[in-house]
């Protein structure tokens, strides 16, 4: 730990552990301008751009029906990915943290492995599967089955890119917690379901939570994977990013801006739920986040 | 930790005994829906490619555009992650070490990058940065163009990478121990050699993974760089960007092939990550 007790306050600190007061403001100073010029003139540039012309012409833009469709198929595709992965989520973390078996490391890994592929790739790898000229495709286009260019490409697409996010978040944090609670509940009679959901549940629901809100907030804004599998039918499968993308190349900048503010909105959100979370039940969430 | 002895004396198994319930099904949903949604569609694409015969797909894979995306790709990403490593090896030390109003907020915004769709990253960078823009009219009187060149690549990377490495560097500068930089400087190590010969050389490790991050996130991004690039073939176009033109072309072999080369980098960042954090916790004692 860095704070301990036995450590002087910062007005006693002597100079040779810190830096002089001109290099600390020189210092801060950089930092801050970086910060300023990278991240927040960019999210200011949003919200001024989206409210250029007026409230008015803010909410007209987003009262079109198209854009409104965009939103509805945007909170569909990540109400269903979502609580997918979260159900995917805590059955891995539960395998995982909670057992030891062989292949756990690589288990692990392949788990993370969506993170490093590129979203084009990600939808690619669906296109490939489910095109025209793949063998799957024309089988399920017999049957009737679109996958691509339609809803499903969609979600498939999405899960693939927030795959890790809620196993990633509970496994250092199940690992951490142990087994002592649930052998206690088993001992005392408590079947398998009982114990996960009046043990198990109650002590990572925040950190559950926590890997949700990641995940949604990334299935909600997720642009390249989409893209490449949606075909960019609009009014039918446009998502909120790419009916972003469809606006701003028609020179909409307006409308452009208006949805993409409701999409900053949705960040700031869950950067500030995030943060809530973190500074509250910091104990609650894995290991990893506490600062 | 179970002693060699106990383990030597059981017979293999799969896994440990254990009284708690459900290791059936818990791992057979994970493997079957990492089976169908990340294992079936990645081989797939590795079939694909490996279906092109090899000299088809060296012939697709050394196309003079394919080769121009992907270094411009490589390229940009590298000099971003750089950008990143050092803005925020300070930002951290900053966030850590010294206290200034705002800083709680500041702290929570580093994660703006994760949290924001890229998309509106790349909207809002371009019109910022173009000749018209708040910055980019600030830059044209002086000669320089950002929007629309490969520098603005660059500008969208820093953009997407700068949580990586700020959230690799951070955790690990809390923990480092005070009586270090006493023990420096009481042996009479200046401020300056104290931060570069004891401090810096600890956050190595740490600071390497976050650029290894910071580059391969930045190698594979897409939403935010399209719309400030410019997008022209052999100056500005990235790698992901001609996948897709080649997935409207329905040249389905030449994205394939762009795909797998991409692939085949990442899985070697990958690789050179986990040799970096192996190596950090037998030198350093934390895996970064």
């Amino acid at each position: 730990m860095a704070h301990d007790a036995g450590y002087a306050p910062d007005t006693l600190v002597t100079a040779a552990t810190s830096e002089t007061r001109l290099s600390r403001v020189v210092l801060t100073i950089v930092a801050l301008g970086f910060v300023a010029l990278f991240l927040l003139l960019p999210l200011a540039t949003v919200f001024i751009e989206a409210f250029r012309k007026g409230a008015a012409e803010f909410f007209t833009a987003l009262g079109d029906p198209e854009t409104f469709a965009a939103i509805r198929l945007t909170l569909l595709v990540a109400g269903i990915a979502v609580p997918l992965n979260l159900v995917f989520g805590v059955a891995a973390a539960w395998a995982i943290a909670k057992f030891e078996f062989k292949g756990k490391a690589f288990l692990t890994t392949l788990i993370d492995l969506p993170f490093s592929v590129s979203p084009v790739i990600s939808g690619l790898v669906f296109v490939l599967l489910f095109s025209s000229h793949s063998l799957l495709g024309p089988i399920l286009q017999s049957y009737g089955i679109q996958i691509l260019f339609a809803v499903p490409g969609l979600v498939l697409a999405t899960v693939f890119v927030t795959f890790p996010f809620v196993a990633r978040e509970l496994i250092p944090l199940m690992q951490e917690q142990g087994t002592a609670d649930e052998e206690a509940a088993l001992s005392l009679g408590a079947t398998g379901w009982q114990t996960f959901w009046h043990v198990t549940l109650p002590n990572i629901k925040w950190g559950l939570l926590y890997g949700v809100l990641l995940c949604n907030a990334r299935a909600m804004g997720e642009f390249g994977a989409v893209s490449v599998v949606s075909g960019h039918i609009r009014g039918q499968t446009n998502t909120m990013p790419l009916q972003v993308e469809i606006l701003y190349n028609e020179y909409n900048f307006v409308a452009a801006f208006a949805v993409a503010a409701l999409l900053a909105l949705l960040a700031l959100v869950t950067l500030v739920l995030k943060t809530a979370l973190e500074l509250r039940y910091s104990d609650e969430i894995a290991a990893s986040r506490r600062h | 930790m179970i002693s060699m002895a106990a383990r030597s004396s059981t017979r293999w198994r799969f896994r440990q005994p254990s009284v708690i319930p459900g290791f059936g099904l818990a791992l057979g949903v994970t493997l079957a829906w990492l089976t169908i949604i990340v294992l079936i569609p990645l081989s797939g694409l590795l079939w694909r490619s490996s279906g092109l015969g090899w000299s088809k797909f060296v012939e697709l894979a050394l196309d003079e555009r394919t080769v121009n995306a992907l270094t411009i790709s490589f390229g940009t990403a590298f000099i971003a992650a750089v950008v990143n490593l050092v803005f925020g090896v300070l930002l951290a030390w900053v966030l850590v070490r010294y206290r200034f109003p705002g800083k709680r907020v500041i702290d929570a915004m580093v994660d703006l990058p994760f949290a924001l769709p890229t998309a509106v990253a790349g909207i809002a960078l371009t019109t910022l940065y173009a000749p018209n823009g708040w910055i980019g009219s600030l830059l044209a009187p002086l000669g320089i163009k950002i929007a629309f060149t490969p520098a603005g690549i660059v500008v969208a990377l820093i953009f997407v990478g700068l949580p990586f490495v700020v959230r690799t560097v951070q955790p690990i500068m809390e923990e480092i121990d005070k009586e270090v930089e006493e023990a420096a400087a009481t042996l009479g190590a200046t401020r300056f050699q104290t931060i570069s010969r004891v401090l810096l050389p600890g956050l190595l490790p740490a600071g390497l993974t976050g650029f290894a991050l910071a580059f391969a996130r930045g190698v594979g991004e897409y939403g935010s760089v399209i719309f400030i690039a410019g997008n022209l073939p052999y100056v500005s176009e990235i790698a992901p960007l001609l996948i897709v033109i080649r997935l409207e072309e329905f040249n389905y072999p030449a994205a394939t092939a762009i795909a797998a080369v991409m692939l085949l980098l990442s899985f070697m960042m990958l690789l050179v990550i986990n040799v970096i954090q192996a190596w950090s916790r037998r030198r350093y004692g934390y895996g970064a």
